[in-house]
């Protein structure tokens, strides 16, 4: 959205925020017709049915007109039939209470038909994502991801719901109209059908002129609520530089912004009705002129009678709706492309790291782990690990040790196979990581990452996310071994204080408690840990220590490691730099050989105590 | 009803918008009922007596009176709808000024999300009825008044039938209404919880794939994707259920009409004119009433949504400048006299009886573990929160004394987690003064050692940085930060924390740039690492809101206290380690 701003705009170069842009798509056959897959399920049960209760309620709409006009006018009330009267009376109620049932089974079976659809195409999105790969989430931001998850497939559920079903009850009113018309009386049909074109045209060109503006509407108004947000997240920052005026200049321009291109838009809007009713008028006034001179031709000389006439009354009010829905579908049709398109292209997208059609399952796994001469590249330009071989023996731990980008991370993701190797092979007991199922290898692995994920829900719930069949006791078991069961209890509902990712319950450091919890009852036998640099006071950190030495007893460590103390108990120490391993050994040995590593642990306390 | 006079300072102010509005209201409904009325002439008094001569003037009478009722239900609309709009505009304006001075005691409570929603939902919520609420209901009320003379005009018995019908109508559309609008706020509260659940999903994938629940994810998802096609299903059973009726009532009552009616056209007693106009006439009155409970909810929507508003507008603002609060510059002078802090009377007290001064450009550090008080120490200073009792002094005046800008020009914050807004990195670094010349700017990101990344990125300071500062790593988005506390020139500069999210080589270089910066100005520095503390001029070292030791590192080291112990478990590992490698 940068332009050039004139003058009194330039308020507006304070903030930026992007704004969805692309709302329709020309229409396409091919992802029209993927799109309509998703009603198979349903095309013996719900499709036929709504379509059949449609199609009854419609035929009522379209015959009562003609008994009541042409029948009860001209045949009944005109001959003066008081039993004939009575049949027709019966006759409409009858016919009234079939749409009535029409009428309730339509709405049903659409709807039903419509959350179905959508329920499917929503689930097959989500359980797709899950299986992608992180390279998939490397390249995307996660509302991106959530906006086609909700948004687009909800902009598909009107299509779905009524859409689909009210497209053909439109063309069906619509043609069953113009036939009766015609066979009711041709020239006047004729005449009155002038007005249709005109319909037509408002209903398409004008309301997309009028949809335009109400676009430009929202593009303001997302912006709007795009500062409104951060505003109200970086007020601290705001109050402490005493921006508050400033911003206000701001938004009061983005408001007056949104405030003229709402007017407009409103202008047109308001336009819209007078233009249909004109239109509608202009029916009238030629079924008022031309049908009572046929009327006055008589019907002998092919004229027409009264009733012929009051029908012709009610069908010209008919007109509107179906039309006014046609013209709403071609919108929502273009509408739905480019949300379809969006979704449809995730869904092609395949995961990067996949199970072998033979694949076996890593049952029974002891945890020695293998590189053999691995090469690893996230992209083309840049690559992360060059010919890298090591072994970990199982139940040692390891720790990694390098500069941001040294490729400490790589290693530890190539394990659990969130990326596949360029060349060479990642082994865990012997097997290539590759020939064996990805469930039965990450079951046997665990990582906890620097920054603890929290989900909403109590903390009972966030612990046993390590395995969902975890009893309480256990929870409590793993909680108590790993030192989070004190805090937990000083919490007002311990386990069943209610958290959230945002929430401010929890430290940085109780949350690292939490996820180790969380990790020894997966109880895996490798275990992958990045330890947090986050700010954690020094009694915690004690505390997280010795978690620390309990939840590795027993089983294979690799540790991104920050903390000298956690670097000195390892067994093995890998010092990495751009891609490959400079050295290795305990720390003894390390600091013995006065390499790489002493100049890492000597240039540290230079740095501290330069501070 | 209150509410609704509590924000009439929005809303009366254009009232001519709504009386205009109204005015071409009255000219809309009356024409609508003259459409049966022309029906009616056309049949019995053209038609039937075959006076054909009237029709040109009937027909261009007609026409022109449609164009007139075109006209004037434009104006209806758009003054209705222009008086909806300027209400939001300065309903949104008050909200944003508002919310721009409300104290960080309020926010400490207050949720984005819920703020947000007040802001937009509620907003159209209370504007939908502004602007066609009222109208809508007197619309209903004219156009139904309006018929019913008419029919009464025509026919006393069958206007009879069908006030008989409007009863029915009335309690199922009653009925109905009650029902479908919690059905439509489980539909949105289903929605919410699903949208949750995504972004639960999506943010945590990491945690989700490093421990294998994918399938464990996909179920939690399809129950709340169940729960919200179960939630869309029931609602639109009500639909399904009660619609029906309502149009089945309307329809029997045509059919009614159509039996007596007729009966009443071949005994002579009725025009076939005037029962044409009954067919018309009968949904003039069958369709507003559906709508009704419509237009109540919207009523009682917008007294919801104004309660929640008034809820932000008349939020106490409890940090205020006294008459008289002077503008002087200020040098830097801190001083602490017995004070306690509470930040909510169920809380314990933050602050106990801390005293202490900080002469100008002295450095302090605060020691303590998380929530011993540290940050609220440096919070009371620019006044973000008063103190319950005790003194805050700087250069010897009590802060409350000083124009709140004034203050808070002149002290810097470098925050743990640094907030960048989405904009430039220019703009971003002048935020606090964006008059600021480009000079100044560099000068600033030189000194914080941001300028040579900043030049590092293909568009330099006029990179354009996302919500939340994303592309930029911790240290870097830390650097920007100090770069902006940099350009305000503050006395007075508060480290909260700043180098601690960053690795060890990054935290060294913002330690350097930090030294540079803090020179000749008064600064207090909050971090749990000794080596970040240990050159401060005095240590306050806070347990549970105490002062429990202060004095140099020097002097600290040796008292046996907290901060001995600290320091053991921190430099215990470097004696041995050192002793190893010599």
């Amino acid at each position: 959205m940068a332009k050039d701003t004139p003058e009194e705009n330039r308020h507006l170069n304070r903030f930026y925020y992007t704004v969805d842009h692309a709302v329709e798509k020309p229409f396409n056959w091919q992802q029209m017709w993927r799109l309509l897959g998703y009603l198979k399920p349903y095309a013996k049960t719900y499709l036929p049915g709504a379509v059949i209760a449609m199609l009854l309620s419609t035929a009522v709409r379209l015959i009562v007109p003609i008994l009541i006009g042409k029948v009860a006018f001209d045949i009944v009330i005109a001959n003066e039939n008081m039993t004939m009267l009575i049949y027709m009376v019966i006759g409409v109620a009858v016919l009234y209470l079939l749409s009535y049932i029409g009428n309730v089974f339509r709405i049903k079976w659409v709807n039903i038909l419509g959350q179905n659809v959508i329920y499917d195409l929503r689930q097959h999105l989500f359980s797709h994502i899950q299986r992608l790969s992180h390279r998939f989430f490397d390249t995307r931001s996660g509302g991106s991801i959530i906006v086609r998850i909700m948004n687009d497939t909800n902009s598909l559920q009107e299509l779905f719901t009524n859409g689909i079903i009210n497209l053909l009850m439109d063309v069906v009113t619509l043609t069953g109209i113009v036939v009766i018309l015609l066979v009711l009386s041709p020239k006047l049909a004729l005449a009155i059908m002038v007005i249709l074109p005109i319909m037509f045209y408002i209903s398409t060109k004008l309301r997309r002129n009028i949809r335009r503006s109400w676009q430009d509407v929202r593009i303001q108004q997302s912006r709007l609520n795009s500062h409104l947000n951060e505003s109200i997240q970086g007020i601290r920052i705001t109050q402490s530089f005493s921006q508050e005026k400033a911003n206000e200049e701001y938004f009061d321009g983005v408001n007056t912004d949104n405030f003229k291109s709402w007017r407009t838009a409103t202008k047109k809007s308001a336009m819209f009705g007078p233009f249909v009713e004109l239109s509608n008028a202009l029916g009238t006034v030629i079924l008022i002129s031309y049908g009572a001179y046929l009327i006055l031709l008589g019907e002998a000389n092919g004229g027409i009678a009264i009733g012929t006439f009051v029908s012709f009354g009610f069908y010209v009010g008919m007109f509107w709706e179906p039309i006014s829905r046609l013209g709403q579908m071609y919108n929502q049709l273009l509408m739905a492309m480019s949300a379809s398109e969006r979704i449809f292209e995730f869904l092609d997208e395949q995961p990067n790291v996949v199970d072998k059609v033979d694949g076996e399952d890593l049952t029974g796994m002891k945890g020695q782990i293998e590189f053999d001469r691995v090469e690893f590249s996230y992209d083309e330009e840049r690559t992360a690990l060059h010919e890298i071989s090591l072994d970990i023996k199982a139940g040692q731990t390891v720790a990694l040790v390098g500069h941001t980008g040294s490729g400490k991370s790589t290693i530890a993701n190539l394990i659990s196979r969130f990326y596949d190797p360029t060349k060479g092979a990642v082994k865990i007991d012997g097997y290539d990581l590759r020939d064996v199922r990805l469930n039965s290898l990450r079951r046997g692995i665990s990582v906890v990452l620097q920054d603890t994920f929290i989900f909403s829900g109590n903390i009972m719930e966030n612990i046993r996310f390590g395995r969902p069949d975890a009893t309480n006791e256990e929870v409590i078991e793993a909680s108590k071994v790993v030192g989070a069961d004190d805090f937990i209890q000083r919490l007002a509902n311990g386990y069943e204080t209610e958290v959230e990712e945002r929430g401010n319950i929890l430290s940085a450091g109780e949350r690292q408690l939490l996820s180790f919890a969380r990790a020894l009852l997966a109880d895996p036998r490798i275990l992958i840990l990045d330890e947090a640099t986050a700010s954690i006071d020094t009694e915690t950190e004690v505390k997280i220590q010795e978690a620390l030495q309990r939840l590795l007893k027993g089983r294979t460590a690799i540790i991104i490691a920050h903390r000298l103390s956690t670097i000195r108990e390892s067994d093995n120490i890998f010092v990495l730099e751009n891609g490959e391993i400079l050295e290795n050994g305990s720390h003894d040995e390390l600091m013995k050989r006065h390499g790489e590593y002493f100049e890492l642990v000597k240039s540290q306390f230079e740095m501290l105590d330069a501070m | 009803m209150n509410t609704f006079k509590k924000l009439k300072q929005f809303y009366w102010p254009h009232k001519k918008y709504l009386f205009t509005s109204l005015f071409f209201l009255f000219f809309v409904v009356a024409i609508t009922v003259v459409y049966p009325i022309v029906l009616q002439l056309t049949i019995d008094e053209v038609v039937l007596q075959e006076r054909y001569s009237l029709i040109p003037y009937i027909a261009a009478g007609f026409f022109f009176i449609m164009l007139f009722k075109g006209v004037a239900s434009f104006f209806h609309q758009y003054m209705g709808d222009l008086f909806g709009i300027t209400t939001v505009y300065k309903l949104r304006e008050a909200l944003y000024e508002k919310l721009q001075v409300l104290s960080f005691k309020y926010y400490d409570n207050a949720r984005t999300g819920d703020l947000m929603s007040r802001k937009t939902t509620d907003v159209e919520g209370f504007r939908n009825f502004i602007s066609f609420g009222i109208s809508d209901f007197i619309e209903i009320t004219m156009l139904i008044l309006f018929s019913l003379g008419v029919m009464f005009y025509y026919s006393l018995p069958l206007a009879l039938i069908t006030m008989a019908a409007m009863p029915f109508l009335t309690v199922v559309v009653y009925k109905f209404d009650k029902r479908v609008h919690p059905a439509f706020r489980g539909i949105r509260k289903s929605f919410g919880r699903l949208n949750t659940r995504v972004q639960e999903n999506i943010s945590g994938m990491n945690t989700v794939k490093s421990l294998a629940k994918e399938d464990f994810e996909v179920g939690r998802f399809s129950a709340s994707n169940d729960n919200y096609r179960q939630n869309y299903l029931s609602t639109s059973g009500i639909w399904a259920k009660y619609f029906p009726v309502m149009e089945f009532i309307g329809n029997i009552c045509v059919v009614l009409l159509l039996a007596y009616g007729g009966y009443l056209v071949i005994n002579g007693d009725l025009s076939l004119g005037a029962l044409t106009a009954f067919f018309s006439l009968v949904w003039y009155i069958m369709g507003p009433l559906m709508n009704l409970g419509f237009v109540i909810n919207m009523f009682s929507q917008a007294k919801a949504s104004g309660e929640r508003l008034l809820e932000i507008l008349e939020a106490k603002e409890d940090v205020t400048e006294i008459e008289g609060a002077i503008d002087t510059p200020i040098a830097g002078h801190v001083t602490f006299k017995d004070v306690t802090l509470t930040y909510t009377e169920d809380d314990d007290k933050a602050l106990k009886h801390v005293t202490f001064d900080a002469p100008q450009g002295k450095v302090i550090g605060l020691s303590g573990a998380t929530g011993s008080g540290k940050t609220s120490i440096t919070q009371l200073i620019p006044r973000f929160y008063e103190p319950e009792k005790g003194e805050v002094l700087v250069d010897g005046r009590p802060v409350e004394n000083y124009k709140l800008k004034t203050l808070r020009r002149h002290i810097g914050f470098v925050l743990q987690e640094s907030f960048l807004f989405s904009t430039t990195i220019r703009e971003n670094i002048r935020y606090g003064n964006p008059e600021l010349p480009e000079e100044r700017i560099i000068d600033a990101a030189k000194r914080a050692q941001a300028h040579d990344f900043i030049m590092g990125m293909p568009k330099g300071y006029d990179t354009m940085l996302g919500e939340r500062g994303m592309g930029l790593s911790g240290g870097q988005k830390q650097r920007i930060a100090i770069a902006r506390a940099i350009c305000i020139n503050p006395s007075i500069l508060v480290l909260d924390d700043a180098t601690s999210a960053v690795d060890m080589e990054t935290e060294f270089k913002i330690q350097q740039a930090l030294k540079e910066v803090m020179r000749g100005r008064t600064t207090f520095i909050i971090a749990h690492r000794i080596s970040s503390l240990k050159h401060a001029d005095e240590i306050l070292v806070l347990e549970h809101g105490e002062i429990v030791e202060r004095g140099t590192h020097e002097e600290l080291v040796n008292q046996h206290g907290p901060y001995e112990r600290i320091y053991n478990i921190q430099y215990q590992d470097r004696e041995q380690i050192i002793e190893t490698a010599t």
